[in-house]
Order: C-alpha cells, then structure tokens, then sequence
C-alpha cells in the first residue's frame, strides 16, 4: 500500500516539476560548416533526449554518411532531407525539442548558406534567443555580421556567441578574446538593450555545452546550457498597452456573440472601458469566456472569446485596444523589410498584406533605401533583391492599425504575399506610422453616431442594426 | 507570443488554439484529419475549445483502411456521436478492388494506395481547401522541416526545397484552386506534452493505449496483436497471450505492441520518462527503406 502511495506522490512532484517548466525558443546560425547541427545533436545527446534506436540509426548513418570517420556524426540527427545526407549542408529551418528540469526548449536549427537567408529569418522571428556560431578556425565571417544583425533585426534580445573548434586550437584563450572584441566591437553600433554572452565551445568532444572537463581552465563563465537555463524570459511583447486582435467571429446562434483572439499584450478585465480601431467605437467588456467557463480576467498570451456590451459591426482583423489609447489607425508606414524572392522589388509593386489576422493590400510608394550588410551602411537603390534587407515607405488599401516593431513583434509585423504567385515574398517590420488625418473620426463624430445606432436599434428594432 | 504564466503547456495550448482558428478563417473548406490516435484526440479537444461555446465548424475525415483495432473503430462512432461532429469516412475504393493486403503486399504500395491515394482522393471528392492534421515535428526526422502551414500543390505534393517562409504567427494560407494547405496545430508539441496535457484534460483515449492481456505473435521483432481472423499465421509462429500496451496506433498488422504493465495514465507516463525507445519504433511504415517519411510526404502522405 505504502509503495502506491509513493508511486503516486512521486507523481505529484514530477507533475509540480513540468507545471512550473517555462519554454524558450532560440535559434542557432552562424556560416556553413562551423558545426551548428553538430552542436544540436550534441545537445540532444548530452541531455539524454536521444532514444536508444534513434542511435543505433544514427551509428548505422554515420558509418554510411559520416563526415567523422569512425566517431558518431550527431549532424545527422538533425539533417533529415534526403538532399542534405547527401551533400551535408541544412537546407531548411529544422526544429529539435529537448528540455532539462528547469525549462523546455525549441531549438530552430536555420541554413547557414546564403541562399536561405530566409529560412533564418523565418526561424528567428519567434525566438528570444540566438546561438551564434563561430568556427574559430576562421574567426568572424560575413554570415556571422549577417545572421547577428538579422537576430537584432528581429527582435532578438540575447545572443550567445559559441565560438566552436576550440579543440582544434588547442583550447588557447588568447584566439577566444580575439574575436570576443572584434564581435563587442562590431555589436557597438546597435543601441539598444542586447545582452550578449560568449562561451568558448567543442561540439565534438562536448566542451563546455553540457558538461565541463575544464580542457579551458581560463574560462570561469557558465556552460551553454546553463546560460540557456538561466536566460530572463519575458513576454516578447513589451507594451504594458491592451492589444487584442480580432482572429474570429464566434457566432453559433442569435444569442451569442463573441470575437475570438489571442490576447497580444496587456490585461483585459470583465467591465473594461475599451476602443475598437479602425471604426473608433468605445464599449465595454460584458464577458471573457473560456472552455467551459467564463473568467473574470485575461492575461497576454491567453487564447479567448471577448463578448462586448453593445452590438457593434465588428469584423476579423479590427482591433481592440485601451479606450484611452493614442494609437491612431493608419494608410502609409515605413517598414524595414527583408526581401524573400527571386524577383525584385521595385517602386510601385503591389501585394497581399497580412498582419495580426488582417489581410488587404499595399503599395509600395517608395524605397529608402538598402543596408549593405558588411558595413551596416545605408545605400541608395531602386530595387531590393533576393536576401536583401531596406527600409521601404508602402501605403495600404485601407485603415490599418500598428505598433512599431520594436513595441510588438506581433502588432508591429507583417508578411508580404505576391499577388500572381501567392508566395511569401517579404517580411516587413514597422518603423514608424504614418497617420493621415483625414480618415480620423472626430470624437464629435464619434458619439453622435453611436447615439443615433441606439436610437435606430430603440425605435426600429425591425431593422436589424447592429 | 503566447507566454502565460510561465507555464510551457498553456503557451502550447494557446498556439494551437490560435492555429485552429486562423485556418477557420483563412480557408472556405477546412476539414480535420481525424486518426483516433491520442494526438487526434487532442486535436479535437483543443479544437473544441477553440470554438467554445460553438460547435467545431467544419467535419472529421476519417482514412480508413480497413485494417484498424476494432477497437478503433468502436471509440471512434462514439466519440462522433457524443461530440455532434459531422465525420466524414473515406475509404480508398481502388485499394479494396486490388484486394490490398498490408501482410501480401509491400508496405509501400499499401501505404501508398490506402492512405496516400485514399487521402488525396478525398480531398479531391470534397474539394477541401485545407485539412488539419495532428503531426508532431519531433516524431521524425523530415517532418522536423515542416511549416505550420503546409503547401501542397495541385497533385498533393509537398516540396520540402520549397516551402514558404513561415514569419512570426502569421501564416499565409493564399491559394489557387486546386492546391490545398495541411495544417498541424501540434506541430511544436512532444510526446511528453500531449500524455501531460491528456492526463491534466481528462481527455478520452483508446483503451489499446493501456496494458491488458492480449493476444500477440512475435514476428521478427515485432510483437503484433492478433485483431481479426484476417492474419495469415506461418508454421512457426505461436500466438501467446502478454501483458502489452500500444505506444502508437495505425493500421494492426503493421503496428507493434510493446510489453507493459502501465494500466493507467499516471504509469504510462512514467513509462514514457524511463523508457529507452523512441515512439514511432512501433511503426513498420517509418522503417521501409531511408527517408521513408519524406518520399512519402512528397507523394502526398499526411
């Protein structure tokens, strides 16, 4: 009976365990051949997230694949694709799941050649932290300035420099501080609030990911791991300010009216005052409902049914914010985009626009210009080509509503779709609205029509307004 | 996007939620994939709550082979019909004609015929215009590449060297006639995530899943459970009767059993924590030859 008892709380405590695991997505880049799936497999293997068959498939792979000789090529754990067994290199972003007792983590394993530069972005767009990768043997590399400044560009707030090889340099400290300056140096130009850490690695032997031999007796910080463990993580989505999206009219008969939405950022409360954007209407929340239940209040990130007080004509892709918010709707933006198709973009294109569940369409008015990623120079040009990032001023089809990139990864983005093609072309990130005041509802206005809407619906119940 | 209360699980459970929704939207046909295995299990419940307090807006596929656990068929007409959900049993005519066999043929063929053909058949009968699948990125190595959102062109293939970008949580679900997009609102789930978030739900699975007496042979390796009068049982083999439990359901012929005492949810996944066997083992399908999974996603395999 005892042992039952045991068993169950045993249980307990492993379920306590997982309910307070917290999860981090990161991303790992860097240039080709500098080991990034090899530090992936290591990881997986060092924590033990590896099954016995999955490795003795992958003892079986590496004697036929293998670019390690005899020992076991953890590279192909994560190259699934036939082409990438084939010519070794990763071809797409692969994600890998592996989690210690303290978080979960998702691992975006993203293409270290050019050519996919957009695999990387796509990996590094909902991740808060970034895995650099340098092989020591060649030290800071086009790619390394490329995938950092692409990190940063997208929000990434820490990012880890794992300089790897170092067995191949004997351990020596000296080559490590080398390039530690020449990255600090590099990292100058970017202010903002990035943490930046550097840990002197082998995937190989398995240095200083998991475990330490102390084969680098000068090094005193933390292993890899441990700074993936100990990483702050917040919301990514800093504004303290109500943002919710509407994803999805729930209407399942005349009684019930809610819009469904993932709470982007701030609270929402049962009685909350709020605005809705683009029409400018104020009303206040009646209820929150949840699976199975109504809940009194919301945090971000929480995936629910908002019913409002009044019956107001609301559609997918409005927005509902903090009644007092200054936010102001918008036709014209600049946005730095990053360009992700083999035809290029020039003055005058139009696309499909999709940003926090609305879709409609945009005009590019003008391009900026480009930035020279060697430099981080800006330079004139009038087109933006495959792999490209620049600064762009587009005008939409109709109101839309924005943060800027830096405030909300997810109020502040958008994808770009070709109109013929129906392919993700680019990827753009707001720097700044720009509000035109002549679509404004004045406050006036404003009150005056929601007077006449309770009238019609007072007096003349007969014609359905809502 | 989805960080609550720094608790992995309730993020996961919002990301889905938000999948299942924005496909609603996005698409004018969508349908679900529905395998009664656990994931589908889960993707129904948390398709359920998506739609809370309406009902799920669009009807379940079921590709049936005809080689299912009667027990499968069982749970899935009562699932069905608790949950009033319009489920939609599609079966691969040509494959029946043939007269496929998954113990004559080769796994490949059937496989191909059954469920391949039999799926995209489907699709084409009732012109969906997107399906949701329960996939899971950490089950295999070639579904570690796939999107969220999932291009197929107009003959169900998938292009692994040319898949959309997939940017921040937002998906395109732009499409011509014709083509259609799977969706896998699981995708960045684990093993370990769905047993959890079955055991914390209360969420109904299949009793196959849990160890019983049962009878099995053992076929090189594979322990497989006698379902029907359907095996064709060689001189050698012996059908005993064994503590066993299934880690992953399919088809009976191809899906092996594993020796177990775990009766309960709780002791599964502690067997699960301990065990030293990754899950799809239990699959003959994944082990045909190199890169399986691949050449048959190409081909249109869910």
């Amino acid at each position: 009976m005892n042992t039952i008892i045991s068993k169950k709380e045993k249980f307990k405590n492993w379920l306590n365990i997982q309910q307070k695991k917290t999860l981090l997505k990161l991303l790992t880049c860097g240039s080709v051949d500098d080991g990034k799936s090899t530090l992936i497999g290591r990881l997986l293997h060092d924590t033990q997230q590896i099954y016995d068959d999955q490795l003795t498939l992958l003892k079986d792979d590496s004697k036929r694949h293998g670019t390690q000789g005899d020992v076991i090529d953890f590279a192909l754990l994560v190259d699934g694709l036939h082409d990438e067994r084939e010519q070794g290199i990763t071809i797409d972003v692969a994600y890998r799941y592996f989690s210690t007792n303290k978080r979960k983590f998702i691992v975006a394993d993203t293409p270290g050649h050019k050519q996919y530069t957009c695999n990387m972005v796509t990996g590094a767009s909902t991740c808060e932290a970034s895995i650099l990768l340098v092989d020591v043997t060649k030290g800071l590399l086009e790619q390394t300035y490329r995938h950092s400044f692409i990190s940063i560009l997208l929000g990434i707030k820490y990012l880890i420099v794992a300089v790897n090889k170092m067995d191949l340099v004997n351990y020596k400290e000296k080559i490590f501080i080398d390039i530690k300056n020449k990255f600090l140096d590099f990292a100058k130009q970017f202010n903002n609030d990035l943490k930046i850490f550097f840990v002197p690695i082998s995937a190989l032997v398995g240095e200083n990911i998991v475990f330490k031999n102390n084969f680098m007796p000068w090094y005193n910080g933390h292993t890899l791991l441990k700074i993936l463990e100990t990483i702050n993580i917040k919301n990514t989505e800093n504004l303290k300010e109500m943002r919710f999206p509407v994803q999805y009219i729930n209407r399942p008969n005349s009684e019930f009216r809610g819009y469904s939405g993932t709470l982007v950022s701030g609270d929402v409360y049962v009685g909350q005052k709020v605005k809705i954007l683009p029409i400018n209407i104020n009303s206040f929340i009646s209820r929150i409902v949840v699976f199975n239940e109504d809940i009194q209040k919301s945090e971000s990130g929480q995936s629910i049914t908002i019913v409002l007080k009044d019956e107001i004509d609301i559609s997918r892709g409005d927005l509902f914010v903090n009644f007092d918010s200054p936010l102001k709707p918008c036709q014209e933006a600049i946005v730095d985009v990053v360009w992700m198709s083999e035809n290029n973009l020039f003055k005058g294109q139009a696309f499909y626009v999709k940003s926090s569940n609305k879709k409609t369409r945009v005009r590019i008015k003008e391009i900026l210009y480009k930035i020279e990623i060697n430099t981080l120079t800006p330079n004139n040009t009038d087109s933006l080509s495959l792999n490209s990032i620049g600064r762009i001023k587009v005008e939409f089809n109709e109101l839309m509503m924005f943060d800027s990139y830096k405030k909300n990864r997810i109020t502040g983005s958008m994808i770009f779709i070709d109109l013929l093609s129906n392919l993700t072309v680019g990827a753009g990130m707001i720097v700044e609205n720009i509000s035109n005041k002549k679509n404004m509802f004045s406050e006036h206005q404003q009150s005056f029509e929601k007077d006449l809407y309770s009238l019609i619906r007072q007096y003349f119940p007969h014609w359905k307004i809502r | 996007m989805f960080k609550r209360n720094n608790n992995h699980l309730n993020q996961l459970e919002s990301e889905s939620i938000y999948i299942i929704r924005e496909a609603m939207s996005d698409f004018e046909n969508p349908v679900m994939l529905y395998s009664i295995g656990k994931d589908s299990s889960v993707m129904l419940h948390l398709a359920k709550k998506a739609f809370y307090p309406g009902r799920i807006p669009f009807p379940l596929l079921h590709i049936d082979t005809g080689w299912k656990f009667k027990e499968m068929y069982l749970f899935r007409d009562r699932i069905v019909k608790s949950s009033k959900i319009n489920l939609i049993i599609h079966s691969n005519k040509k494959g029946k004609l043939l007269g496929l066999n998954p113990f004559l043929h080769s796994i490949d063929k059937y496989t191909d015929v059954m469920k391949t053909e039999g799926l995209k058949d489907a699709i084409n009968k009732y012109q969906f215009d997107s399906a949701f699948g329960g996939a899971r990125r950490d089950e295999e190595k070639s579904r570690s590449k796939e999107r969220i959102y999932s291009f197929r062109d107009s003959f169900n293939q998938w292009n692994p060297k040319k898949q959309r970008p997939e940017l921040w949580w937002n998906y395109n679900g732009q499409i011509n006639k014709g083509e259609n997009i799977r969706v896998f609102p699981l995708s960045n789930w684990t093993e370990i995530d769905i047993w959890q978030y079955i055991f914390l739900e209360n969420i109904e699975i299949v009793s196959l899943y849990f160890a019983d007496m049962r009878p099995v042979l053992n076929r090189k390796g594979m322990l497989l459970m006698i379902n029907d009068n359907r095996i064709n049982i060689q001189p050698d083999e012996i059908i005993e009767k064994k503590m066993v439990r299934f880690r992953t359901l399919g088809c009976w012929p191809l899906t092996s059993a594993v020796e177990s005492k775990a009766v309960s949810l709780m002791e599964i996944i502690e067997e699960i924590l301990v065990t030293k066997k990754s899950e799809r083992t239990g699959r003959a399908i994944d082990y045909d030859h190199k890169n399986s999974m691949e050449f048959k996603k190409k081909k249109g395999y869910f």
